[in-house]
């Protein structure tokens, strides 16, 4: 390999070129962010989620009293659910790593934030029921008012058929109304802290709701449409990630448990194998056989040819 | 008390000085070993440097600039200022749109590299700092999203918990931690960032601009026959 410093020169100002392009770039940012500005979709807040749809909220917070909920389900960091981890091969990094954000969603989601409030002496009946209750009858309750509110008409809790159900129906008509009142959305990230600025149980307990996901298709943002390489309204978002997001639209990632690690593991090796092409046989071997670099130096292949050709006919 | 000079002889205690300092100063001769200022800042450059796709390098630099001052208007004035304030919504979009500009920049330049096959002649370094730069750059884009405090980083948040929960990572660098997250974005990351930019950038200067495929040195008279292994 030749040292460049042998090769013919020519003047070349760094400096200028370097002020030139910071300059560029800064009027061609100006005038994109004049022109396109940006996307700013308000945060759905579980005001909003209650009051545009109660009876998901209602049927998301039963779920999280009964222990049926997505969270409630996760595994690991959230919980110990048996299975629920996935794997990479014989590798389960999930379970590894270990429960590291505990989340107890009947508590944290529903009871402890009615506890933290002043209630109506029949909510502190119902929350007193709750607590003398072993485990399999408030399962046992919580299952049937789910069951009981996915056959009312419209998920309406005002509309469920008569049955035992313990406190549930009185607890969860209590937390939709401090979910529309906004005191909800005080209480469930913080704790009755001050500061507070971790969202977990928060988006936790939106996610396990539908509505979040409706919003979220009818702005295109669904795991078949764009995901989250795409931003709300007509902007790019993160197209970087459409390697990433691209393997979930195939098999045998799309039908796989473990698709999720079986898909992180793909991008890792593809990452390192981006890292190292210097060092990859035949991978770094593309742009001789492309050729592509004929055109990037193509003034210098011409001079090269142009000499080769002179010192020909001048022998 | 006598210090001995580079060439072994003692000296006074201020003569010579210059030629010992201690670490200091063998850093220092180090430093200009490898990047004397003519290296380090040069008015001259290979013919052979005549294609657009040189500016792309320096495209990227100026937008990661740009982004940088933007997201530290942005940071200065509080995660929830953009939301607002119309001065906000353009700082904001000046932010945004200058990080797409440096992810498009440097995409084009990496492809370019490629096909240059850049890594060459002991560039190796300068290839993985390119490409551990373009891993961090979306990192740091991604962590952007989590933290504009609206529609997107809720669902953002929501989708990729599970990618990263699934490897183990989700229970250290928590996405739906809006205080983490903010950390990540505005402190780590771009320091990470622009540490291995410099270094990316010190690294070009220090082995120069790589020949054409198959040049030889011009001082030996060949012409463009390749060399063996010069494509590698």
């Amino acid at each position: 390999m030749p040292d460049p410093a042998a090769f013919p020169a020519r003047r070349y100002d760094l400096i200028k070129e370097f002020v030139i392009a910071l300059v560029a770039v800064a009027l061609l940012t100006a005038g994109l962010a004049a022109v396109l500005s940006s996307p700013d979709v308000r945060p759905v807040t579980l005001a909003s989620w209650s009051r545009a749809a109660g009876p998901d909220f209602t049927a998301t917070a039963v779920a999280e009293l009964a222990g049926t909920s997505g969270t409630a389900e996760y595994g690991p960091p959230y919980n110990h659910t048996p299975g629920a981890a996935q794997k990479l091969g014989p590798v389960g990094l999930q379970n590894a790593a270990g429960v590291r954000i505990p989340v107890d969603t009947a508590n944290d989601f529903v009871i402890g934030p009615l506890a933290h409030a002043p209630e109506p002496p029949g909510v502190r009946a119902a929350l007193a029921a709750w607590a003398a209750a072993p485990v399999s009858r408030r399962q046992d309750w919580s299952k049937a008012y789910s069951d009981a509110l996915a056959k009312s008409p419209g998920g309406d809790p005002a509309k469920v058929a008569k049955g035992d159900y313990g406190p549930v129906p009185v607890l969860t008509a209590r937390l939709l109304d401090l979910a529309r009142s906004g005191a909800l959305d005080g209480e469930l990230p913080g704790g009755g802290k001050f500061y507070e600025t971790d969202y977990t149980r928060s988006l936790l307990f939106l996610s396990d709701g539908s509505y979040l996901e409706s919003l979220a298709r009818t702005e295109h943002l669904g795991g078949d449409q764009w995901g989250m390489m795409n931003e709300t309204g007509n902007y790019p978002g993160q197209a970087w990630l459409w390697l990433f997001t691209f393997w979930y639209q195939i098999e045998p990632f799309k039908s796989s448990g473990n698709a999720d690690a079986l898909i992180w593991g793909v991008m890792v090796l593809l990452s390192l194998g981006l890292v190292l092409v210097p060092f990859i046989p035949g991978v770094r071997s593309i742009p001789r056989w492309t050729r592509v670099h004929r055109l990037i130096w193509r003034s210098y292949y011409r001079d090269q040819e142009a000499a080769v050709r002179a010192g020909e006919s001048g022998r | 008390m006598s210090v001995p000079g580079e060439d072994g002889a003692a000296t006074g205690p201020y003569t010579n000085v210059s030629a010992s300092g201690g670490w200091t100063g063998a850093v220092r001769r180090r430093a200009v070993k490898a990047l004397p200022p003519a290296k380090l800042l040069p008015d001259t450059q290979p013919a052979y440097m005549a294609s657009w796709i040189y500016v792309f390098g320096v495209l990227t630099l100026s937008s990661l600039i740009v982004a940088l001052v933007s997201g530290g208007l942005l940071a200065l004035k509080g995660p929830g200022w953009w939301h607002v304030s119309t001065t906000g919504r353009y700082v904001n979009s000046l932010h945004l749109l200058s990080v797409q500009l440096l992810m498009f920049f440097m995409v084009i330049h990496l492809w370019g590299k490629f096909f240059m096959a850049a890594w060459r002649g002991g560039r190796a370094l300068t290839w993985i700092t390119g490409a551990v730069c373009f891993f961090t750059a979306i990192g740091t884009a991604f962590t952007g999203y989590l933290v504009q405090q609206n529609f997107d980083s809720q669902w953002i948040a929501g989708q990729a918990k599970d990618g990263l929960n699934a490897v183990g990572i989700g229970a250290f660098f928590n996405v739906m931690n809006f205080g983490q997250m903010l950390m990540w974005h505005i402190v780590l990351l771009p320091f990470v960032l622009g540490l291995l930019t410099a270094g990316h950038i010190l690294l070009v200067r220090w082995r120069g601009i790589v020949p054409p495929i198959g040049a030889t040195d011009p001082a030996a008279g060949g012409a463009a026959a390749p060399a063996a292994r010069d494509a590698r």
